[in-house]
């Protein structure tokens, strides 16, 4: 599993457009993408899920990537959040 | 006489009968299907034409109200494609409802669990979902959307309205918005502020459908909504219509003309902005350009240095979005009355004469150089022009160009495009940038006279201080012969000069400024029409030597 954990830069924190762009890229990789927040979770590739998850700015998530392409899912889904979010 | 009150959003008073806006009957028909398999296409196939629809919407949203509400189009897509929302869906219909009833449902659901969060911004997403759901119900059961079956013109009545509705309604059947709910920054009230009709929000559930089709009486400024008015309410009202309408139909008409003075001079009438959200009213009251972009409003909004990327996205869209008209960008003017914690400046007991504006830049390197780096990357998107502030000297100018010409070699080898040429400017707003403008305006393309620090830097008179009111006259003899010598330096110099602070749209000050020569004045959006009003009023040909008499 490939995980690391973010801090939200965004103003508004993960709001609808960020993550719509979030469930795309999780959805390229085969493996499976959960963002998680305190003790909930959510998959990236579900937009109202990520959106309930209620992200702000300053706040730091924990994502983890696992499946066959974890390594190289894990490494782009982390330059995602470093330019979008 | 009955009366309601709300919150005004949008200012004007309009006279009209009130009508309630239409989704469709407002029935969801719930029934039991048998062939599941064919709801589910019967959804699927409404959901494709809502996504459609909304690419369409999303185009027109950007031609008539700009890209910030257009975007709200584009993640209406991404929720129709959600895969909780879709599957929850499938999953009533597989279980025998139909798709109507399942769609309804499960906006319901959805909704309640975001209007349950503790995040405003989150909250309000609750009337998207409601939003999507809506317009593919109507897809589904053949409704027609519109909403406004009048002939004649209508105050609309609304709970609230969603951002898809605003931009389906026919705009000429409204003479403005009354809603139960929503906020100063509902949709409603932003469309009816763009449209420059007026708007009530907040009038609660005693605005019930009995006043359907009664004559109303609305004062978006005061938030009144009267019915049935008495006499004096009535002459009231309309008395301020009247005034309202003889001053919107004489800026109406200057509307798209030019700011030319009655001996034939051209103004240039620029709008000062602090963030790319302020360019619909730019665009809206005819801005010839950007004569001011306060670049520090975007650092002062986070709580971190921005990156190149996020800067360079931001000047960008105001570059083109200004389609080719001039955008001048003041780098960071950071330092006195404006402070972001992460820049960790030291205390000082003196800060409007302390480390600020270009000395922090000249200070720390990399905060410049990410910015000029921005700067010139967007370049290549529009007329940009780049400006610094609180210039004193001559070698400051002179090793700002020197960063310039490095951070376009650098970008150049990286093969980034560029304008071929980005005009530089500079501030006048220290007694010594006067004084010296003479040799500063053969380094530049161009000056802008910042009022407010001149003013207090020429008068000893901080513009914050307390009881110090009667002393800052920034129609001080002492700060227009600043600005006159500015100017006859910068024209001898053969470059062009403009003013860019409060004074720039001080209708006393406008003919002494046109005297001088002056070639552009930047405002708000909003006082471009009064402006103009006022340039095309003026013959300096008669008033210049009077006014530069004591100069």
């Amino acid at each position: 599993m490939y995980t690391f954990e973010y801090t939200i830069t965004d103003p508004i924190g993960i709001h609808a457009r960020p993550a719509g762009k979030l469930a795309k890229e999780a959805a390229k990789h085969t493996s499976k993408v959960w963002i998680c927040k305190g003790d909930k979770r959510a998959e990236a590739r579900r937009l109202i899920s990520i959106m309930s998850l209620g992200v702000k700015t300053g706040e730091t998530v924990r994502v983890e990537v696992e499946g066959a392409d974890e390594s190289e899912a894990g490494a782009q889904i982390e330059a995602f959040f470093q330019s979008n979010l | 006489m009955k009366q309601l009150s709300g919150k005004g959003v949008s200012d004007g008073v309009a006279v009209g009968p009130l009508y309630f806006y239409r989704r469709g009957n407002g029935e969801i028909e719930r029934r039991e299907v048998a062939d599941t398999a064919a709801e589910n296409a019967r959804f699927e196939t409404a959901r494709q034409t809502a996504i459609e629809q909304l690419g369409a919407l999303y185009e027109k949203a950007l031609a008539e109200v700009g890209e910030e509400s257009a975007m709200l189009f584009e993640a209406h897509q991404m929720m129709l494609e959600d895969l909780d929302y879709v599957e929850s869906i499938q999953g009533m219909i597989e279980g025998g409802l139909n798709a109507e009833a399942a769609v309804s449902d499960t906006a319901a659901m959805f909704a309640d669990m975001f209007a349950a969060m503790d995040d405003a911004y989150i909250q309000a997403r609750a009337a998207d979902v409601r939003d999507i759901s809506t317009r593919v119900i109507g897809i589904l059961s053949g409704a027609v959307a519109g909403g406004v079956d009048s002939d004649v013109p209508v105050i609309l009545a609304a709970d609230d309205l969603a951002p898809s509705e605003t931009v389906q309604l026919d705009k000429s059947k409204i003479l403005g918005f009354v809603t139960r709910g929503g906020s100063g920054n509902s949709h409603t009230a932003i469309l009816a502020r763009t449209m420059g009709i007026p708007a009530i929000c907040g009038v609660g559930n005693v605005l019930t459908e009995n006043y359907e089709g009664q004559l109303a009486m609305i004062d978006g400024q005061t938030g009144e909504v009267v019915f049935d008015a008495d006499e004096p309410t009535r002459e009231r009202l309309l008395k301020k219509q009247a005034k309202e309408r003889a001053l919107k139909d004489m800026l109406e008409k200057l509307r798209g003309q030019p700011n030319v003075t009655l001996d034939g001079r051209n103004v240039m009438v620029y709008c000062n902005i602090g963030n790319p959200g302020d360019l619909d009213a730019v665009l809206q009251n005819g801005g010839g350009g950007i004569g001011l972009f306060r670049s520090e409003f975007l650092y002062l909004q986070g709580s971190d240095y921005l990156t190149e990327d996020e800067q360079f996205e931001a000047y960008k869209t105001v570059a083109e979005r200004m389609g080719g008209k001039r955008v001048i960008i003041r780098t960071l003017d950071i330092g006195a009355d404006k402070q972001a914690d992460y820049f960790n400046l030291a205390h000082e007991e003196n800060p409007a004469m302390g480390l600020r504006a270009i000395r922090i830049c000249l200070t720390r390197p990399e905060v410049f150089r990410t910015q000029l780096r921005a700067l010139y990357r967007a370049s290549a998107y529009g007329k940009i022009a780049i400006m610094f502030p609180m210039i004193t000297s001559v070698w400051e100018v002179q090793e700002i160009k020197r960063i310039c010409s490095n951070i376009r070699s650098e970008l150049a080898n990286e093969g980034v495009p560029m304008a071929d040429y980005v005009e530089l400017g500079i501030m006048i707003e220290t007694p010594a940038a006067v004084m010296m403008s003479d040799q500063l305006a053969k380094e530049v393309d161009f000056f802008s006279v910042g009022t407010n620090d001149l003013t207090q830097y020429t008068l000893a008179v901080d513009r914050q201080g307390q009881n110090l009111d009667k002393f800052f006259d920034a129609h001080h003899l002492a700060v227009l012969r600043m600005i006159k010598m500015a100017a006859d330096n910068a024209h001898a110099a053969g470059i062009w000069i403009g003013i860019c602070g409060e004074l720039g749209a001080d209708a006393e000050l406008t003919e002494t400024f046109l005297s001088m020569g002056i070639d552009e004045l930047s405002v708000s959006p909003s006082a471009v029409l009064p402006l103009r009003n006022t340039i095309r009023s003026i013959d300096t040909s008669t008033c210049s030597d009077r006014l530069l008499r004591d100069l």
